[in-house]
């Protein structure tokens, strides 16, 4: 081997460990800027246009205006309450059953396995397939619900046009599909709690409540909290579920838009009404809702973090799960960047 | 595998727990049991009180209807395209670039991952309407690549990987694949692959599973008429373009059958995916 083929080979050893790094993100890097990145961004500058889906690349510049449309948009008001009521029944129920769930699952059982596979079942329906099927069970002539209702003595339930009877039937549809997937998260997080401290409350003669709520809970704070966030940003998106709860309506969500969601209002202005710059308007304020649900997450993450006992010290990591019918597929934030946490 | 709070043997405990769990499975698993049940009867029969509980016999003439009015067999090649498709783009681009931020030295490389890591809350809302106007001017609404192309960017992907390669990949392996003179695209064929396959594998699937059940982006991009997945071909099925419930019943059957049948035969992987991507450490 002569000297110069060596120097031509280090020096393109050199060259290569210098460069095959961006090679390596660069693909990720240049999807994630044209589809990723670009339409963030252009949200904001299109949410200031009139445009519509008819000819969607003349953009009239308007200013704020479809934003001060907004504020006296009351369809826009309506939609902002349902995506809280619709996020509140769907999430608080979801996250206690999941919690008890991951609890059972916790035990030392017997078919451990299928039962783990069997909750998180539902998740493998798409949006779509479960809605058809939860539309019918809650159909209000025929329906399934109704009927085991009926058999316990109550009337019939109008669950697709009364304004709570529709949500919580919404919401119903968002736990089923869900819940599952939330307690394993718990469950992968309660494996991680170090024995001893059972071992010392049982010293201490705590009852299996007292250690459920005193060892386990606690211990859980940063991964309970972190699927607050995520089922809550989940539940800001709630798309699938309202517009095809009742075929016949669609993107009013229900006869008096009782169960329009923002994501809903977004899709009927963008892609029925066919003004896309108000639907830009429209995704700016579901953003504006995420960033005040963050802060709160920060709060909140900022008194744990100044009680911290253990749970977090060892190195776990809470993660979650995609937004309901997001495109990226989980979402994942490590625990360690919730602002203030202890370790 | 699991111990019991205190670790100690609770008979009565597990019975108990046994007998919640196997109800709270009999709930969970009743509305895909009874979607069966319902496309196999017909509307006239679900237009009754008390609905039917057991299976009829329309079951497969159910199924070609809607494999044929609502086109489904083509509806699910599209998925089957736009998933698989979705699933090894993410996991390829993700193993590459989640390894370059686990094991590799760059300049802005923190700067970058802290960009992936923080748009992985944004959601999907949020960017549909430029979205939907770039894939409009690429004249692309109705084709497939305007589901595929946007959904090879999986920053989750990205973290994953990082994760994984930041413990199960040795750094003094790669020093020995470079001392014997391997190029970084040796080390990743030789080095890299071979360690992420667990994780490949794991990503994948919940990647997969993702974009088949992906619901808001195909909704807007392709139509019910032009090349839609099985979940936009459905809403078209629900919105009444088959009039029959049963039917409607069948195609929901019809769109959920693959992904049950993958959770028969995965179901311990994906599970152990999802709780592997809970808890590291």
């Amino acid at each position: 081997m002569t000297s110069r083929t060596t120097e031509r080979r280090s020096r393109r050893h050199r060259r290569d460990l210098r460069w095959s790094p961006y090679a390596f993100v660069a693909p990720f890097f240049v999807f994630f800027l044209a589809f990723g990145l670009f339409p963030l961004l252009y949200t904001g500058w299109a949410s200031l246009h009139r445009v519509e889906l008819t000819a969607p690349t003349e953009m009239e510049w308007v200013g704020l205006r479809n934003f001060t449309r907004l504020l006296h948009d009351d369809f826009f008001w309506n939609a902002l309450r349902n995506t809280v009521t619709i996020g509140l029944l769907s999430t608080v129920p979801q996250l206690l059953i999941a919690l008890g769930l991951a609890h059972l699952l916790h035990q030392r059982l017997r078919g451990s396995a299928f039962f783990r596979v069997a909750v998180l079942t539902p998740y493998a329906t798409s949006v779509a397939a479960a809605t058809l099927v939860f539309a019918l069970l809650f159909g209000r002539d025929y329906g399934m619900v109704n009927w085991v209702l009926s058999l316990a003595g109550f009337d019939a339930v109008d669950w697709q046009n009364g304004r709570w009877t529709s949500q919580i039937a919404v919401s119903t549809i968002v736990i089923w599909r869900w819940t599952g997937y939330n307690a394993l998260i718990y469950l992968a997080a309660m494996q991680a709690i170090p024995r001893d401290l059972y071992e010392s409350a049982e010293l201490d003669g705590a009852s299996r409540l007292r250690q459920f709520l005193h060892v386990t809970v606690p211990s859980l704070r940063h991964t309970i909290l972190f699927t607050c966030v995520v089922s809550t940003i989940g539940a800001t998106q709630l798309f699938g579920e309202p517009l095809l709860f009742n075929g016949a309506a669609g993107a009013t969500g229900g006869a008096e838009h009782q169960y329009q969601t923002l994501g809903l209002y977004l899709y009927e202005q963008g892609w029925v009404n066919l003004h896309l710059g108000r639907a830009s308007a429209i995704a700016w304020a579901m953003f504006l809702l995420l960033l005040v649900v963050g802060a709160v997450n920060w709060l909140i993450a900022r008194r744990l973090g100044g009680t911290a006992t253990g749970g977090g010290a060892t190195g776990r990591r809470a993660t979650g799960r995609s937004p309901r019918g997001g495109r990226t597929p989980g979402v994942r934030t490590p625990d360690d960047s919730t602002p203030g946490r202890s370790t | 595998m699991t111990h019991a709070p205190g670790g100690r043997r609770r008979p009565r405990g597990n019975r108990i727990a046994t007998a919640v769990l196997l109800l709270f499975t009999a709930g969970s698993l009743f509305p895909l049991v009874w979607t069966a049940v319902a496309a196999s009867r017909n509307n006239t029969r679900l237009a009754q009180t008390p609905p039917p509980l057991w299976f009829g016999k329309n079951l497969l003439g159910n199924l070609e209807i809607a494999w044929e009015d609502a086109n489904l067999g083509s509806a699910l090649l599209n998925t089957t395209v736009v998933a698989s498709c979705t699933a090894a783009g993410t996991v390829l681009f993700a193993t590459l670039a989640g390894f370059a931020f686990a094991k590799l030295r760059f300049r802005m490389k923190n700067a970058l991952l802290v960009l992936v890591v923080g748009t992985m809350m944004v959601p999907p809302q949020l960017s549909v309407v430029p979205l939907y106007m770039l894939i409009a001017e690429l004249r692309w609404t109705d084709q497939l690549q305007a589901v595929i192309l946007p959904g090879l960017v999986s920053a989750f992907g990205v973290f994953f990987m990082r994760q994984y390669l930041m413990e199960a990949l040795p750094g003094e392996l790669i020093e020995a694949a470079r001392v014997d003179g391997a190029s970084s695209l040796r080390v990743v064929w030789h080095v890299v692959f071979p360690a992420a396959r667990p994780a490949m594998a794991v990503l994948g699937m919940l990647t997969f599973v993702m974009a088949w059940n992906d619901f808001f982006w195909p909704v807007v991009a392709l139509t019910q008429s032009g090349n839609p997945t099985v979940q936009v071909a459905l809403t078209g099925l629900g919105r009444g373009y088959v009039p029959d419930q049963s039917v409607v019943m069948a195609g929901a059957l019809l769109g959920t059958l693959p992904l049950l049948l993958a959770f028969v035969l995965f179901g311990r992987q994906i599970v152990g995916g999802i709780m592997q991507g809970a808890v590291k450490g």
